[in-house]
């Protein structure tokens, strides 16, 4: 049999839905177990994350159902263990499974706003850094250059210090996470810039660009319409890989006492707070929402790099 | 006698999860030393599969699947990884199409030759160079003792082909294969390299498979022809019967599809056996039609765009001080008319500032001097985008590469209907929505193509796209640069027949850039001659092609390969050969 464009042009046209189950990257994603299982995986997760409130057998933010008689319990499985508290519970009598559950959903949200802040700032700087070119190109990605001289994380704290410093310790609770998105966020830009810029350059002498500009149309419409969709492939990839290490940057960063407010459960916290209990034989408080970390992260990385090789042609 | 190379059943395929795909199938061919066979056929045919194939460099996961090769009564399809490498390089020697990737730019030419030669030959580092120097001379290179030590960059394109074939030539094998050798050449360097390649194969009674696209450069090179169409040999024979009477159906339109060089035709034959796509007749009444009607622009002026003292300077070495700055000049004070409802042809090789010519007049590019004025109006006095923008919409442009020039994320309707909305000119979606569906069927293409993406079309559909996207803010000029020179020979009659039509339907101007001569004669009126930048030499189609006046137009004439003994059969206008 012989596949040639001219017998595909004669086909009905395909839906959107169609034409994608019959594409290489959906085959390829059937074809590799690890990969399947990692988006199993990331899809409980994020289910369970949205649901918290639903799916959590407690509710660690409800002082009333806490009782500190129930502290330090250890796994149901263990000799002292309480059916109640799968994982056990922790200093507090806030039962671990529960938290780790409410706490992805915190690791989460702030993972993924950081990363699309990011996205619209690096991509968007890309953009005009690619297709205007000259001074302008040079001067961001000067800045690019020197940022890309600092750890993220360093980045990061500056922010969130700075952050500390200028607003009021009451306010600054309330706005702990957007800080925190922010301070993640502008650490992790450079990336996008420089893969969309690079992109750009390419897209911008093609001739689609330059037919759009015979119709006569503007930089900024060439750009959102023609340019955008172009240089989005590589941006995609980038961006899960970003999410695992903007998770952990603010597993890293609440760890630290710099993230959110101790108040808030979110994965690091839980981490920092089991911490100081590992070596008096209460090992469950920080190792269960380690390993919850490590194999959130683990999926997001291993989805990534299955997403980059099979939207890579030269791989397939 | 054995043959050389002796080809017996041969079938190729490339196993995929949609089945498998048959490149060669059923091929038998045989090839005397000193011979050279030319294997002809248009994109996807086949025609390169046979050199990976014959030399063991099939890409996985393709693999011969039936058949046997044998180099002088031996069988080489069956051999394994090590004794191929034995056989490749030594035995058998490859040119490829782009001189500028097949050297390795890190080394000297010397390194490349001796090396290869050593671990063929084995003769030693001193005998090696003596004979490395000895092949560069038979090559044609000036002062081979001296440029033997010089890298690649340093060589001009086609004396780079010449190192490659030197290369090919380094291990004294038996068999050359050359996939498209001169594709990437200049006219005036093609027939070098060919009468070098030819010569090569008579001296060392080396045979030689070219494989290539172009008719011409099988006339003037091959004894004997291998028609290919679909992983099938459908015609072989002796290079003059092919060319001027071939027998089989496919053959005939292939070689009818040639743009004639030696006279000019109304309309190219229409080649129905390749695509199986009928021109449609078009009854589009253009005079009450969207496209016909209020074309609102001032009637009549006799010259449509003229260009003044047009210069073009590209920055070539930056620096703070103006006086520093280095500046190639890619247009040098051209001046030319273009009159309304005339084919003007600008013709040159590549690097000659054509294609800027093109970018300059549509405002892609801003001219470093000089002023172009289009219907009366000085363009490179408007200031603003807006100001320009009544202007620029009567002019359009189709390009080259039909692959890149749409938009791969939009559909085709979206494509087309874009500059309508970009302009408003139509009242409402639905409006703008029948505009283009008419406009897909001008074209050729049906309306059913505008929910479809353009992945989903071939090289010679896109470009109908091209054409109709151009089409859609009613310009009434038009810029082709190179519309055709990505396609196939049939392909590009069926669009030089479309451009053709549209032209006389719409009363276009036309600007139309090639460096193809026997088109630029069955296409323009008028012709440019351009070279490094000026404009030698303007003047009637005719009288170009029977009495060129300049010395460089003279000299492009005498390259253009002259198809001797063409099939002479009149085409009657519109007839279908097949």
């Amino acid at each position: 049999m012989s596949v040639s464009t001219s017998e595909q042009a004669g086909a009905a046209p395909k839906s959107r839905l169609r034409s994608f189950l019959d594409g290489d990257v959906w085959y390829s994603f059937t074809r590799s177990p690890v990969v399947m299982l990692s988006a199993i995986f990331l899809i409980v997760t994020f289910l369970a994350a949205v649901f918290a409130p639903y799916v959590a057998p407690h509710d660690p933010f409800d002082l009333a159902s806490i009782d500190l008689m129930d502290a330090s319990l250890p796994p149901a499985w263990e000799a002292d263990g309480d059916p109640r508290f799968l994982l056990g519970t922790d200093d507090q009598g806030r039962d671990v499974l529960s938290t780790i559950i409410f706490g992805a959903r915190i690791s989460l949200i702030v993972g993924i706003a950081a990363v699309a802040f990011s996205i619209v700032l690096g991509v968007g700087l890309g953009l005009i850094s690619g297709y205007v070119g000259g001074r302008l190109d040079a001067f961001i990605m000067r800045v690019a250059d020197v940022q890309l001289s600092f750890p993220s994380i360093l980045i990061a704290l500056l922010i969130d210090g700075v952050a500390r410093s200028v607003i009021s310790r009451s306010a600054h609770d309330e706005i702990a996470l957007y800080v925190l998105v922010f301070a993640i966020g502008v650490s992790g830009w450079v990336q996008y810039a420089r893969t969309v810029r690079g992109s750009t350059l390419v897209e911008r002498d093609k001739e689609y660009v330059q037919a759009a500009r015979v119709i006569g149309m503007g930089p900024t419409l060439i750009l959102w319409r023609h340019v955008l969709p172009n240089v989005m492939g590589p941006v995609l990839v980038i961006a899960t890989i970003h999410l695992a290490v903007a998770i952990i940057t603010e597993a890293t960063l609440s760890f630290l006492g710099v993230g959110v407010p101790p108040t808030t459960p979110s994965l690091g916290t839980l981490i920092r707070i089991g911490n100081d209990y590992l070596f008096s034989g209460e090992w469950w408080i920080t190792i269960f929402p380690g390993v919850a970390l490590v194999l959130l992260v683990l999926a997001i990385n291993l989805l990534g790099d299955w997403l980059r090789d099979a939207l890579n042609p030269k791989l397939r | 006698m054995v043959a050389l190379l002796d080809i017996k059943g041969l079938r190729v395929e490339f196993p995929s999860r949609r089945g498998h795909v048959v490149a060669i199938q059923d091929l038998t061919l045989e090839l005397a030393p000193g011979e050279i066979l030319g294997v002809v056929g248009e994109s996807g045919a086949g025609k390169s599969t046979i050199g990976a194939a014959v030399s063991g460099l099939l890409e996985p996961p393709g693999e011969v699947t039936g058949g046997e090769v044998r180099l002088k009564g031996e069988r080489i399809d069956n051999l394994d990884e090590h004794q191929r490498r034995a056989i490749r390089g030594r035995r058998i020697g490859m040119i490829f199409q782009d001189p500028l990737t097949s050297l390795d730019p890190l080394q000297t030419i010397e390194r490349q030759l001796i090396d290869t030669i050593d671990h063929h030959l084995a003769v030693g580092e001193k005998e090696a160079r003596a004979r490395a120097v000895n092949l560069l001379d038979q090559v044609g290179i000036p002062d081979p003792n001296v440029r033997i030590a010089q890298y690649p960059h340093q060589f001009s394109g086609g004396m780079r082909q010449r190192v490659v074939i030197a290369l090919a030539l380094a291990a004294e094998p038996e068999l050359v294969i050359a996939d498209e050798p001169t594709t990437a050449l200049d006219v005036s360097v093609q027939a070098q390299i060919l009468e070098l390649l030819k010569s090569l194969c008579r001296e060392k009674q080396v045979g030689m498979i070219l494989i290539t696209h172009d008719m011409g450069v099988i006339a003037d090179t091959a004894d004997r022809v291998c028609v290919m169409y679909r992983g099938r040999v459908v015609e072989t024979g002796v290079t003059t019967q092919i060319i001027g009477a071939p027998r089989h159906d496919y053959t005939k339109s292939l070689i009818s599809a040639i743009p004639r060089p030696d006279r000019r035709s109304r309309r190219f034959p229409l080649v129905t056996y390749i695509e199986g796509e009928e021109e449609r007749p078009e009854k589009i009444d253009l005079g009450s039609h969207w496209l016909g009607q209020s074309r609102d622009f001032g009637a009549g002026e006799d010259v449509m765009l003229k260009a003044e003292d047009l210069r073009m300077e590209f920055l070539t070495q930056r620096s703070m001080w103006r006086s520093k700055r280095k500046y190639l000049r890619a247009v040098d004070d051209v001046s030319f008319e273009i009159r309304s409802g005339e084919v003007f042809g600008l013709v040159g090789e590549s690097g000659s500032g054509k294609s800027t010519i093109a970018r300059l007049v549509t405002g892609i590019y801003r001219p470093s001097g000089g002023s172009v004025t289009f219907a009366g109006q000085d363009l490179t006095a408007l200031k603003t985008r807006a100001e320009a923008a009544p202007w620029r919409r009567q002019m359009q442009m189709i390009f080259q590469d039909p692959f890149s020039s749409l938009n791969g994320r939009m559909r085709v309707r979206d494509i087309v209907a874009e500059p309508i909305h970009f302009h408003r000119l139509a009242g409402s979606r639905e409006e703008a929505q029948k505009i283009v569906k008419d406009l897909l069927e001008l074209v050729g293409l049906g309306a059913a193509a505008a929910v479809r993406f353009p992945h989903e079309f071939s090289g010679g559909q896109r470009q109908r796209i091209s054409i109709a996207r151009a089409l859609a803010t009613r310009p009434r000029f038009l810029i082709c640069d190179e519309p055709t020179s990505a396609l196939d020979v049939s392909i590009q009659a069926q669009i030089l027949n479309l451009l053709k039509d549209l032209q006389e339907q719409l009363q276009l101007s036309v600007l139309f850039i090639s460096h193809d001569l026997p088109v630029i004669r069955q296409m323009c009126d008028r012709v440019g001659v351009m070279r490094h930048g000026k404009l030698l030499e303007v003047a009637e189609t005719e009288t170009l092609f029977q009495r060129p006046s300049h010395e460089y137009s003279r000299h492009l004439l005498d390259l253009m390969p002259k198809l001797e003994g063409l099939r002479r059969e009149e085409v009657m206008e519109g007839q279908s050969v097949a």
